[in-house]
């Protein structure tokens, strides 16, 4: 129950007063809850957990990874966030 | 499928796997803490790309395999009954109970019911007024804010014929666990993608500090893998400790606000026994007062029960990290997942099955990677 997996928002309504969406997952539609990223336009797309939208995928944060990679050929040390 | 298939590149696999090897001077000893990530690291067979030293232990971050044995019971006592719907996640149906299964019950005559969200019991509650329909609410933080949903919309539905069996459990305090045990063995800690989108990440920032351990919260897909592995190595190779988000297109720092504040308002912070490791202080999530009479332990009786695991499993060292399930000497002989003894042989998320599925996987990573590899690319890999 714990694979949350990426999926396009098709459509945002309401039901029981509850904020729902329809969500495409590569052709199979589901019906998802969307009150916790109520922001959450058509088109973007969330990762979800039992039915529910847990986080809006960041595209500009996506490439991270392949960006990473590139800059690892120019400078041997990766980016730090956080350290302690 | 997008933000899928491009964290599977092969080519991309290749140089992390280089970076990871240059970058390595020593042996480390890493924990995946959540079972999705150990999947994936099985199923791939992302260890075998590893320099030689490098071990990766799989953590406790299963939650079908947490579950504490008593709780199954109490979920098979209350399925049990008469006038009750036992609404239950798909992978809970078949994880041993001291003497059978939810699927036991179901076969029985009992009426238990899968539900993809937590949602559909409520439907179910409202279309059956006349039975007492229970939602066995397991899971750690990334069902909670679906589990808390439910129950807020039940009281303000007026759904007085539902409930919960609640057994919610908390990574932070797990992690914590391990790291004050003499025995662990654990460097640095990829930590579970999915739970920081919930919960954020400040809450590592301490846990790190105290311990001295590297935290890199990671994603899912093999490239997140590799890239947290690698990043976690640089943080030992260089002796520094802290917390560096690599799942950033998912991850914030301060997590899902609406989501927190809902965990918050249904729940509270209880102690809770976890299934092979023993009771965590403060490691659950119970219904908070105000929430109380949603509780299925209030409405039904569930005294006498008496849990009885199975003497063969194993489990529980193996969730901490402390053996591999190859080390069983139950794994794939009496322990399948046709015949799990223990719940880490039942879950898709647990390691036992992981194992029993995926490895030893494809000696060619192209292979392993393609579109489709559901069997680790065994089959059908004509390694160059
Ligand atoms: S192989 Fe089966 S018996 Fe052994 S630890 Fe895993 S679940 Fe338990």
């Amino acid at each position: 129950m714990c694979l949350g997996v990426p999926g396009k928002v098709t459509q945002i309504y309401r039901e029981h007063d509850v904020l729902m969406g329809e969500v495409d997952f590569g052709g199979v539609t589901k019906n998802v809850c969307l009150e916790h990223v109520p922001q959450v336009r058509i088109g973007q797309y969330v990762i979800v957990h039992v039915g529910f939208g847990l986080s809006i995928l960041d595209e500009a944060e996506a490439n991270q990874v392949f960006a990473f990679l590139e800059g690892m050929r120019q400078a041997q040390e990766p980016g730090v966030q956080e350290a302690v | 499928m997008k933000f899928l298939e491009e964290y599977r590149d092969p080519a991309a696999a290749k140089k992390l796997r280089r970076a990871i090897q240059a970058a390595t001077t020593k042996p480390w000893t890493i924990m995946e803490v959540c079972g999705g990530q150990t999947h994936t690291i099985v199923k791939y067979g992302l260890e075998e790309l590893l320099p030689q030293g490098i071990e990766l232990l799989h953590g406790p971050g299963c939650p079908v395999c947490v579950t504490p044995l008593e709780m199954i019971d109490k979920a098979i006592r209350i399925a049990s009954q008469p006038d009750v719907i036992f609404c239950s996640f798909g992978d809970m149906i078949r994880v041993p109970g001291s003497h059978r299964d939810l699927s036991a019950v179901k076969a029985a005559g009992g009426d238990v019911r899968i539900v993809y969200s937590p949602l559909d019991s409520l439907q179910i509650a409202q279309e059956h007024p006349d039975k007492s329909v229970v939602f066995f609410a397991v899971g750690f933080e990334t069902t909670a804010p679906a589990n808390a949903m439910a129950v807020w919309q039940a009281k303000r539905r007026g759904l007085e014929n539902f409930s919960m069996l609640v057994s919610q459990v908390l990574v932070p305090p797990a992690m914590t666990a391990i790291l004050s045990s003499p025995s662990h063995r654990v460097q640095g800690f990829l930590a579970a993608g999915h739970v920081c989108a919930v919960m954020g990440y400040e809450e590592y920032i301490p846990l790190a500090q105290r311990f001295n351990v590297p935290i890199v919260v990671t994603g899912f897909e093999p490239l997140d893998l590799l890239e947290g592995i690698y990043r976690c190595i640089c943080m030992l190779e260089a002796g520094r400790s802290g917390v560096e988000n690599q799942y950033s297109r998912v991850v914030s720092r301060p997590g899902n606000l609406p989501a927190r504040r809902l965990i918050e308002d249904v729940f509270e912070v209880t102690d809770r026994t976890w299934r092979g490791i023993g009771m965590i202080p403060r490691s659950g999530l119970g219904l908070a007062p105000s929430y109380a009479r949603f509780d299925a332990e209030r409405r039904f009786d569930l005294s006498d029960i008496h849990v009885c695991e199975s003497p063969a499993c194993i489990s529980g060292q193996i969730l901490q990290g402390l053996k591999k399930p190859r080390e069983c000497p139950a794994f794939g002989r009496q322990c399948t997942p046709r015949t799990p003894l223990g719940a880490t042989m039942v879950s898709g998320e647990g390691a036992c099955a992981a194992y029993y599925h995926y490895s030893p996987p494809s000696d060619c990573l192209a292979c392993r990677l393609a579109p489709g590899a559901a069997d680790g690319g065994r089959t059908g890999c004509k390694p160059a």
